[in-house]
Parts: structure tokens; sequence; C-alpha cells
């Protein structure tokens, strides 16, 4: 029998539903809501310079990676499965479009932090 | 079960039963709805700030304009609301965390459904004022 892939996609499901869930609305207010509108923080928190030096290094690196892989992971799985719940059949193909664009984003993020 | 194509013969037509909105037709599933719409915003989020990762790669005036979209009134609105969701997501994600998690015992007692839930809200708070403040630790030392 061949080996289902199904452990891994929802393994990175998981832990991004972890993750978003422990501080996923912490994280959009500050980058959403506070740094824009400066309040509570000021708007040069997110400035060109700090947020290079911040994923300049490899604390920084690795939290943008975890953040922006794993949402993805678990935004297009769980997205996958909402266009059965509205009646789309989901083939094999299409289930691979949405795990391939996570993977894309990943392999996209990594790239650009490697620029940086 | 996303049947049909796969236990049919290549080429056999099924048929599809179509589904209305079922959805609308208590709370309980349009709650589940909302919940797994959260995701949409999860996504768009994420694509967000990849996109602002690839502005940052391109330079200060590409950076600073993407910056200058974020404050615009549909970013902010977008944010509210994905900022509403997501904390749904949360809630939910901790309210099922009894079922979704192996059960742990701690001398010889099984950790109660309210206890793992109550665990996985304070984890989240804790979390969330842990990044606040590291956010704000850093601007402080920053100024002179």
């Amino acid at each position: 029998m061949k080996r289902s892939n199904k452990p891994v996609f929802w393994s990175l499901f998981g832990a991004g539903g972890m993750l978003s869930a422990l501080i996923g609305p912490m994280l959009i207010f500050v980058t959403g809501i506070a740094v824009p509108l400066g309040f509570l923080l000021p708007r040069e928190t997110m400035s060109y310079d700090r947020m290079r030096a911040f994923v300049q290094n490899g604390f920084g690196k690795l939290a943008v990676l975890l953040v922006i892989s794993l949402f993805l992971f678990h935004g297009l799985h769980r997205l996958y499965h909402c266009l059965h719940d509205f009646g789309i059949h989901v083939s094999t193909v299409l289930k691979a479009v949405f795990h391939g664009l996570a993977i894309a984003g990943t392999i996209a993020c990594i790239y650009l932090l490697s620029r940086l | 079960m996303t049947a049909g194509s796969k236990q049919a013969a290549p080429g056999m037509k099924t048929y599809v039963r179509p589904i209305g909105s079922w959805w609308l037709r208590n709370s309980f599933y349009r709650w589940y709805m909302v919940r797994e719409l959260t995701c949409v915003f999860i996504t768009a989020y994420a694509v967000i700030l990849l996109w602002g990762l690839m502005r940052l790669v391109q330079g200060r005036p590409a950076f600073d304009a993407w910056r200058e979209n974020l404050a615009s009134p549909s970013a902010i609105g977008f944010h509210l609301l994905a900022l509403l969701l997501v904390t749904y997501h949360a809630w939910t994600w901790f309210k099922v965390m009894p079922k979704t998690l192996p059960f742990i015992s701690i001398a010889g007692h099984r950790l109660s459904d309210r206890t793992i839930i109550a665990l996985g809200v304070a984890g989240a708070i804790v979390a969330s004022v842990l990044v606040f403040l590291a956010i704000l630790l850093s601007i402080l030392q920053a100024a002179p």
C-alpha cells in the first residue's frame, strides 16, 4: 500500500493552527493595526532599517519563516476542506495545488530571507 | 469524504447530489462555517507578510510603499476583521484541544477538559504578552 502523505500535511496544518492560535491575533494587531496607525507602538517599529536588521539575524529569519510558512500550510489546508463544504469536489489534483501553493510560499520565503 | 472520483471507474459519471446553503440551516453550522473561513484570513495575512518581505528585499522605496499601503483604510479594515476572526479561530482551537491532544495524566489523574482549555487560553495570553513586550523593549532600547 502506498504511504499516505496525510500525516505530514496534517502536522503542518496543526503546527500552523497552534502557532496562529497562540500569537496570531497579537501579530495581526501589531503589524496590521498598532504600527500602521502609530497606536501604542510608534510607526517606526517597522521601519526599513529595523526590519532589515530583524531579518538579518538567525532568530528573526526563523521567526519570519515559521509564521509565514506555517500560517500558509494551516490556511491552505483548511481552505481546500472548505471547498468540499461548499460542494466543490476536491480532486487529488486540487489538493496538490493547495499544498503546492503552501510549499511554493515557503520556498519563496526561504529564497527572500537568503537575499537579506 | 472526497469519494466519487476515487471509487468510480475512469470516465464513469457519478451522480453528485447538489448541496445548497446547508450552513445556514442552524447556528451550529453557521459557527462551524465562520471557523472554517478564518483560514481565508490566516492565508491572506501570511501572503501580506510574504509580500512585505519581498518589498524589503527590493529596497527602501518599495518597503516604504508597502508600509504606506498597510496604513490605508482598507488594509486597516482587513486587519481588524482578521483580528476578530483569528481570535475566534484561537478560541475554537483551544476548545477542541481536549479532543485533539492525547490523554495527559499527571500523578495518575487525567487532565480535565476544562484544565486543558484553560491552559491553552492562558498559554496564548502569555505568549501574546511576551511578543508585545519583546517588540516594545526593542523600541525602548533603540530610543536614546
